[in-house]
């Protein structure tokens, strides 16, 4: 007969074992990812009215063709000299701004022919409907990059920091909001000496 | 002084391994609440660009998503091999971009719904002809913020 009394204690030695398997089941599944990518802000679908007569020269055209080619002023240009391109152009302050005062900040050659002021110069992409995404974005990405480079230069002069990491602080929801208030002024500062005016014409129809 | 006999030297008693379960279910209970399981199952390759001007995209309660590229091997007998929108779960026409992104922004809270951002997860072969009939339906429903979701990289990489 078997012996009564106390139930045996069930051996909890194994459940070390059953919280592993889990665990490691829970870390190779997770994935702690944050997106990252181009912010772009697209224009509203009305035109603007009277929109503003713009001269030749402060236009920057990119066209990127079907064939994934590059055609930077009328001219065939490498992707890796579009950075430098760009800066050139936007940094020229060959003329006045909107209300006449000179570019004092700009180190471009001041070139008569190219964009009269930073304010002014405006970079207009141009795609076909056969482009490739990865040409585009990386198209994008250098236009971007001269921006930033700008931006950048005038931070350090400016404040001693780059431009991108100021930001990247502001747009962290970590930063406490007196850092915010501080940086805001300053960044608006910088983006109203390089303002970002990226156009996106509508593709070409082949 | 028998009373004080030392006890027997070299026996060291076993580290005990009572808590062991209560450290790892700790663990345990720390990953299972900072999973986050994928939403939707990618039914397009999504071969993201490479790009190094980026701006980081935290917040995903403020994020629509929409995702397009040639549908995976295993629809493309079913649906070609053609560059699809993929909206959630399923394939959707670029007609339906629109109406998936107002939908998106009735769900959200109120106060999120004019800060939201369209994040563009667009595969890299994809035409811009698609992303560009995407953009324009955004434009039409006033979704202007996007963000070109990309892989960290220089942007030479995406030429081959």
């Amino acid at each position: 007969m078997a012996r009564r009394g106390a139930p045996p204690e069930v051996n909890a030695g194994s459940m070390a074992d059953i919280a592993f398997l889990l665990l490691i089941f829970f870390l190779v599944t997770t994935t702690i990812e944050t997106d990252a990518g181009l912010d772009r802000k697209l224009p509203p679908i009305e035109p603007p009215e009277n929109p503003p007569i713009i001269k030749q020269k402060n236009i920057f055209t990119v066209v990127v063709n079907k064939n994934n080619d590059l055609l930077v002023e009328e001219e065939v240009m490498d992707l890796k000299n579009l950075r430098e391109a760009a800066v050139k152009f936007l940094d020229n302050g060959g003329g006045t701004g909107e209300k006449g005062e000179s570019c004092d900040y700009c180190q471009g050659p001041k070139n008569p022919e190219s964009s009269d002021h930073p304010s002014k110069a405006i970079i207009s992409l141009q795609n076909d409907r056969l482009t490739e995404y990865g040409t585009y974005i990386a198209v994008q990405n250098e236009l971007v990059a001269a921006y930033n480079q700008l931006r950048n230069r005038e931070a350090q002069r400016l404040y001693g920091r780059d431009f991108t990491e100021m930001n990247d602080t502001y747009l962290d929801p970590k930063t406490s909001d007196a850092i915010k208030d501080d940086l805001k002024p300053k960044l608006e500062r910088i983006q109203k000496m390089y303002p970002q005016k990226l156009s996106e014409a509508e593709p070409k129809n082949n | 002084m028998a009373k004080f006999t030392k006890k027997k030297k070299g026996d060291l008693p076993a580290v005990s391994t009572a808590s062991l379960p209560d450290i790892v279910f700790m663990l345990l209970f720390f990953f299972m609440t900072v999973t986050t399981m994928k939403d939707s199952s990618l039914m397009i390759k999504n071969e993201l660009p490479y790009a190094d001007q980026v701006q980081k995209l935290d917040k995903k309660d403020r994020v629509i998503y929409i995702y397009a590229g040639k549908p995976s091997p295993r629809y493309q007998d079913k649906f070609g091999t053609a560059a699809k929108i993929q909206l959630n779960d399923k394939f959707a026409d670029v007609s339906e971009v629109a109406n998936y992104v107002l939908a998106e922004r009735a769900s959200k809270r109120e106060e999120l719904q004019n800060v939201l951002t369209t994040a563009l997860k667009v595969d890299n072969e994809t035409n811009m002809g698609l992303v560009s009939d995407i953009k324009q339906e955004l434009r039409k429903v006033n979704a202007l913020k996007i963000n070109y979701t990309t892989r960290g990289g220089t942007a030479f990489q995406n030429l081959k």
